[in-house]
């Protein structure tokens, strides 16, 4: 076998593992769901129906594909906080000590905490079905959706685990990635950005989270998505690479530690 | 001659002002026990994982398995095992589980690596536990473990740093027999780091001694006894008149006046014993207690490194209590 074969047999073993972890302590991956529910409650039937009026059609139509997202990035603080418990057991210094490439050491992470953000992103769409949400999108829009919730939630597991690994206890782990976390508020999530006052509004069309929920919607119900989804692919990228190499260099420097 | 296992030049480590290791100098042959013995923050565990590739030499240069550490660290890393203090093991997974996952990452495939795990676990007497998760596993269970998860990819050379620190005597014991059976059956070569010199007499053809980064003393533990002065035999007497009758009579200098003790050279046989109180019942004299000491590696630790026994004991309490 090759060495790249190597590293990809390394990352599923480790995958398993992180999987495995996750099945017998599934409180933490619940726990990530809890808030984006909520939220998706409360605004449904709390305050949805003044917001609504304003945005015009049923609210649950604009909430739900913001919530969707909101999911991604509050899985950013287990995926943060198990990294950051798991460099604080010997087993890590054992895997250090082998032949393991450093690439699969931090995959296997990445994609079981992906992983378990889209099935979290899933179970909240099968929420916001129940609750109201109908979304209008043909098989090729469904197949974008999918692909933004997905890349989005990629990109944003790449941070967190950069976060995770900066931070020397879970207990701070667990607070890095708060301000992603209000991104989507200050976004297109809730209401639309055109409507806030103009400082934040400048603000709310910069960041990434607009482009991302406009694109997400537009795909879901249907609409014109414009070239929103070019900044989308873009900001992924970005936000992918810098958490890759974030996390790289981190993860060697702990060694030191 | 076969090419050493290890081989450490002139290596520093220092974390800030505070200097770990100063200049360290080792060779190790293939096929046999080494301890580095020390003290608490001595730099033991720094040797450790510098030498395991964990951690970046300021400076010097080390072969392992004849690669050199800092150009091949993953040829070094292929030729190694390791079992550090605290044990490196996967807490959320089962017995079985964390040397199935051993097996895989050695890429022993599917099958074997559950054959591989099921026979460590045989051979540790961790099969009664295979599927219980480790929460429920003592302290001794988890060090077996970890030393089974070591052995998983059959390393030439393996690190033991402090493998029985905090473990109970007879537990203790039986990685001690685990230890040897490991250079006799399959002859690896063994670092084994250790703050007890029982340990290190027990196992080990070489022992250093590294005290505040440095190597004080290497050599067998019989050439380590031989560095501090002989054995004796030690008398209390029960009042001052007896004692330097006593001192009269065997002719000895060593006396201590406020404990009534006389101290007289020998090496504790039987019959240096026997002309010893000889002598003794010859000047009517009876002492009121009589204590036999031999050298131990204790008194050269102690000799070397100059620190109170208190100190050593007080420093492993903390560390016990400290876990």
């Amino acid at each position: 076998m090759t060495a790249a074969t190597y590293t990809l047999t390394d990352t599923r073993t480790l995958l398993h593992r992180n999987l495995l972890h996750a099945l017998r302590y599934p409180a933490m991956s619940l726990s990530s769901l809890l808030m984006p529910l909520i939220f998706l409650l409360l605004f449904r039937y709390a305050f949805g129906n003044t917001l609504g009026a304003g945005i015009g059609g049923p609210y649950i139509n604009y909430l739900a594909p913001g919530m969707l997202i909101m999911t991604a990035t509050s899985s950013m603080v287990s995926t943060a906080v198990s990294v950051c418990t798991d460099m604080t057991e010997g087993i890590v210094d054992r895997l250090r000590t082998m032949s393991i490439s450093r690439f699969a050491l931090l995959a296997g992470h990445v994609v079981g905490n992906w992983i378990q953000a889209l099935l979290a992103m899933g179970v909240l769409l099968g929420v916001a079905v129940a609750v109201g949400f109908r979304p209008r999108a043909d098989a090729l829009h469904w197949l974008g959706a999918i692909g933004v919730a997905a890349l989005t939630a990629w990109a944003l597991t790449w941070v967190a685990m950069a976060m995770g690994l900066s931070a020397k206890a879970p207990e701070g782990a667990s607070s890095l990635p708060m301000p992603v976390i209000l991104l989507p508020f200050l976004g297109s999530g809730f209401v639309p950005a055109t409507s806030m006052s103009p400082g934040l509004r400048q603000f709310a069309e910069y960041q990434p989270f607009t482009p991302i929920t406009e694109t997400l919607r537009g795909l879901l119900l249907g609409t014109h998505i414009g070239t929103d989804w070019i900044q989308v692919v873009g900001w992924c990228v970005a936000l992918t690479v810098a958490g890759y190499l974030g996390s790289r260099r981190l993860f060697d420097r702990r060694a030191e530690l | 001659m076969t090419p050493p296992a290890i081989k450490v030049v002139g290596l520093r480590k220092s974390y800030g002002d505070h200097t770990v290791l100063d200049g360290v100098s080792i060779e190790i042959s293939a096929g046999t026990i080494f301890a580095l013995l020390g003290p608490n923050g001595a730099g033991k565990t720094t040797m450790v994982r510098i030498l395991s590739t964990l951690s970046r030499p300021d400076a010097g240069q080390a072969w392992i398995a004849g690669r050199e550490l800092a150009s091949e660290p993953d040829a070094v890393r292929a030729a190694i095992g390791v079992t550090g203090q605290f044990a490196a093991v996967d807490g959320l997974l089962t017995g079985f589980e964390n040397l199935a996952l051993m097996g895989r990452l050695h890429h022993l495939g599917k099958r074997e690596s559950r054959q591989r795990a099921t026979e460590l676990l045989e051979k540790f007497d961790l099969a009664e536990a295979a599927g219980k998760a480790l929460a429920t596993y003592s302290g001794g269970m988890r060090r077996r473990l970890d030393l089974a998860m070591t052995l998983v990819g059959k390393p030439r050379i393996i690190f033991l740093d402090e493998p029985t620190t905090g473990l109970d005597p007879r537990s203790r014991r039986t990685m001690w027999q685990i230890v040897r059976d490991l250079v006799e059956q399959d002859s690896v070569t063994i670092f084994l780091t250790t703050q007890y010199l029982e340990e290190a007499d027990q196992l080990a053809g070489r022992i250093a001694v590294l005290d505040q980064g440095r190597l004080v003393a290497e050599g067998t533990p019989a050439e380590l006894k031989k560095l501090v002065p002989g054995g004796h035999v030690s008398l209390r007497f029960t009042d001052a008149a007896q004692l330097s009758l006593a001192a009269r009579a065997l002719g000895t200098i060593s006396r201590d006046a406020e404990e009534l003790t006389l101290q007289v050279p020998g090496d504790g046989g039987v019959r240096s014993l026997y002309s010893l109180l000889d002598r003794l019942s010859q000047a009517n004299l009876e002492p009121a207690e009589l204590t036999v000491h031999t050298v131990d590696l204790d008194d050269v630790f102690l000799a070397l490194t100059g620190r109170s026994a208190c100190l050593t004991a007080a420093s492993i309490t903390e560390n016990g209590a400290g876990r």
